[in-house]
């Protein structure tokens, strides 16, 4: 049952990251690729519909957390205390300057929250990068079961390691690069014209500057968590995450390449969860490893809730679980197609 | 380590009461949409459609700022509160998940819809968008208040080793007796606060003799719900939360009234000042016996004073607790005489050129907020000392490797920036009002 619930909760945070990611990757995006008024409208009409019902997936994969895990919730989101808060304080500028940005029509005004837009978005995606790499790497886990982590420390992914290390923050760049080509897609598929062969090129320049890194990262990541390596081991079939993630890479370039909008965000999309998948997969039946003792890492069994709540929770769970999609699916429809820009007013 | 857990109260109590700024209008405006839309259907008039647009711009401001405000506060359980999500996530987590689940989903895809799709919808579609958003809000609160009335009143749980708590009967989490009226009464509260915003934005259009025809409506439809909705707050919901309290916390019972002393035949406080050194209540003006009887409905009833309660059990901070009770009970006898006389003059055709009732009006949308802001105080000062009630104390519960200095640091952070966010938020709606709700000539 435990492991019932660990595959949901990480559905519904690969669903939030690939969902929400676009829309960040909108922002990192925003100031420059769009370059004049229409065209930031633009951008952000493609995602003004919807971000807000993506940020929901945080929400409830957070409550689903919750309940499933509490031991969990408890020991990661005190421990990693400072850059949750930083983390919050992102996402209430960022929802901010979507909702506020087109209240008032004043140039001032509007490149005001343009830019903590942009800003906002690029250091939310290095932090969920950050945060992801904090995962896999381990915390240091008191026998009580709860941490605490400073935001850095020597920078160095050892023992007394902080939030940010040098390991890290590869992945919160890496995380960077690769949302910002899925919301290049997004946008691209959102639109037409200059805004849309913009953001083609970007994605497809950032393409190859993520190559590199997403090597580096596996390579170093195997390194750093041994566990990982006999996960893989242990479940070969695993190996099947990390086979749909390159697909999806490569279906990028090639999709981009044949001007085929959808067939690459979904490429994008098919990436971004493979990867995820593949993390999850490496660290089962962890789901917060320790790097000190291997004993106290908190594992689905050890931080779970009892078996009734497990069992009751997925009566109410699926079916909400469908709701949610079937909304999910009609939004997305009924706002499909291009985005129109009206010459005033949102 | 006292420090840090003043802290961490501090840091809830403050992010979670700017947060209810925005739901308690969003709640109640939400039936107010569904009304003004119903209205448009029925007689095919584009003046309610017009008006729903407008308050829909008013709605969409108040909805952002609760989505954003509102994220941190579930994060909080976790990285203020780790020692008591750890015990009873597995009970409170199942209905915050539930409010995920069924609630936003549904408000937020149907915001979407209700906001960027009026023309492709059609009226009748555009109107079930504004009923499920609606739903999707007044589930949401249901989810909450779930969340709350098991800090108040666990039920259907079991313990384990080392302080868990296990959900043992999700009907029973559900169903909690004290989900009813405390439910009822605060959704009612939402009510009243949207539609005294409404009837203050309405008062302000025909004082200022701009947008009259909506002002008219504005104020009609505000001061109708509103003395509807005063009233019921006051009973049955107020009346029975209140006997409810009596009957499970009559410690917080007699905190709230400045009790120290039991009596039978027990005074109802309506001024004074808590001296819990001396245990009495200074100045007190009185109504001999009424406690007693709205109580118990005899007049000679014993009520237990504090003093028949060892002092560990005693809320902490009485004088805010009698206070903010106080203030509750007070605006909100206020807003029944405000609203029903308003009806009064409305119903004969007195309220629209009556100037000063309309400055009053205009003037008199900040006590909804002040009252149910008292009320909540009143709720969860009330639960102290125990974060759940009777199982876990409050300075059991918080994150114990999170500092004093960490907790301060954030604190201070959300300070600043809700700071930001309230100067921003009231220059928006300022500019939404003196837009006004006529129809764009561009």
């Amino acid at each position: 049952m435990p492991t019932l619930w660990f595959c949901l909760v990480a559905v519904m945070l690969a669903g939030y990251v690939i969902l929400d990611g676009f829309d960040i990757g909108a922002g990192i995006i925003h100031l420059f690729v769009a370059k004049n008024d229409a065209e930031r409208r633009a951008v952000l009409a493609s995602i003004g519909p919807v971000w807000d019902g993506n940020e929901v997936w945080l929400l409830a994969a957070g409550g689903t957390l919750y309940f499933a895990f509490p031991g969990l919730y408890a020991s990661s989101f005190s421990g990693f205390y400072l850059a949750l808060m930083i983390v919050l304080w992102l996402l209430i500028l960022r929802g901010i300057s979507i909702e506020f940005r087109n209240h008032v029509r004043s140039e001032l005004w509007n490149t005001f929250w343009d830019a903590i837009f942009a800003g906002a978005s690029v250091l939310l995606a290095i932090f969920y990068g950050t945060a992801l790499g904090n995962v896999v790497r381990g915390v240091p886990i008191a026998a009580d079961g709860y941490f605490f982590l400073a935001l850095w420390t020597n920078l160095q992914p050892g023992p007394d390691a902080g939030i940010i290390d040098w390991y890290t923050v590869s992945i919160g760049v890496t995380a960077l690069i690769a949302l910002t080509i899925h919301g290049a897609l997004w946008v691209a598929l959102k639109t037409e014209g200059e805004l849309q062969a913009r953001c083609q090129a970007v994605a497809r320049r950032f393409w190859f500057i993520l190559l590199p890194l997403v090597l580096l990262i596996s390579g170093t990541s195997f390194r750093i968590q041994p566990l990982l390596l006999e996960s893989f081991d242990e479940h070969p079939w695993g190996m099947i995450f990390p086979a749909l993630s390159a697909s999806g890479f490569i279906g990028v370039l090639l999709f981009i390449k044949r001007q085929r909008e959808l067939a690459a965000f979904l490429s994008s999309c098919t990436f971004i969860l493979g990867l995820l998948c593949s993390a999850a997969m490496g660290l089962y039946p962890n789901l917060l490893p320790s790097n000190g003792d291997a004993a106290r890492s908190l594992t689905i069994t050890s931080v779970s809730t009892a078996s009734y709540g497990l069992r009751i929770g997925l009566f109410w769970f699926v079916p909400a679980f469908a709701l949610a999609l079937t909304y999910s699916v009609f939004v997305y429809r009924h706002f499909a197609g291009k985005v129109r820009i009206q010459p005033h007013g949102h | 380590m006292d420090n840090a857990l003043a802290i961490h109260r501090l840091h809830f109590a403050f992010t979670v009461t700017f947060h209810y700024i925005f739901p308690q209008l969003t709640m109640g405006l939400a039936l107010l949409l569904v009304v003004l839309k119903t209205m448009a259907l029925r007689t095919g008039n584009e003046h309610y459609n017009q008006a729903a647009r407008f308050w829909a711009k008013i709605f969409a401001i108040n909805f952002a700022m609760g989505v954003v405000t509102g994220i941190p506060m579930e994060f909080q359980f976790g990285t203020n509160w780790a020692r008591f999500s750890k015990a009873a996530g597995g009970v409170i987590g199942q209905t915050l998940a539930m409010e995920g689940m069924f609630s936003f989903f549904l408000e937020s895809t149907f915001l979407g819809l209700f906001i960027y799709g009026e023309e492709r919808l059609g009226p009748r579609l555009h109107r079930f968008s504004s009923v499920c958003v609606f739903l999707g809000s007044w589930l949401s609160g249901y989810f909450i208040i779930a969340t709350d009335a098991w800090m108040q009143h666990p039920v259907g749980y079991t313990t384990g080793p080392d302080g868990a708590i296990y959900l043992s009967s999700l009907a029973n989490l559900l169903t909690n007796p004290w989900i009813l009226w405390q439910y009822t009464h605060n959704m009612i509260a939402a009510v009243v606060t949207a539609s005294f915003v409404m009837s203050a934005v309405g008062a302000f259009y025909i004082l200022a003799r701009n947008s009259v025809v909506f002002g008219q409506t504005f104020v009609r439809i505000g001061v109708i719900s509103g003395a509807i909705a005063t009233i019921l707050l006051l009973f049955p919901t107020g009346d029975q939360q209140g006997k409810m309290i009596a009957l499970n916390q009559p410690v917080t019972l007699a905190a709230m009234e400045g009790l120290f002393n039991a009596e039978n035949g027990a005074p109802l406080a309506l001024i004074g000042q808590p001296d819990t050194e001396r245990g009495r209540l200074d100045n007190a003006l009185t109504i001999p016996k009424m406690l007693s009887f709205l109580t118990y409905q005899r007049w000679e009833a014993e009520i237990k004073g504090l003093n028949d309660f060892p002092r560990d059990q005693w809320p902490d901070n009485i004088p805010l607790l009698y206070f903010s009770y106080h203030i509750m009970v007070g605006l909100g006898t206020l807003l029944i005489a405000l609203t029903v006389l308003s009806a009064i003059l409305l119903k004969f055709g007195r309220l629209y050129g009556n100037r000063p009732m309309l400055w009053i009006l205009m003037l008199a949308f900040p006590f909804p907020y002040i009252a149910t802001t008292a009320g909540w105080m009143t709720a969860e000062l009330g639960r102290q000392p125990w974060l759940i009630y009777g199982l876990m104390r409050t300075s059991e519960g918080t994150s114990a490797r999170v500092s004093a200095g960490s907790g301060v640091f954030t604190l201070l952070g959300f300070l600043g920036l809700y700071a930001l966010l309230g100067v921003l938020f009231l220059f928006l709606i300022w500019r939404e009002v003196e837009h006004g709700p006529e129809p764009v000539t561009e």
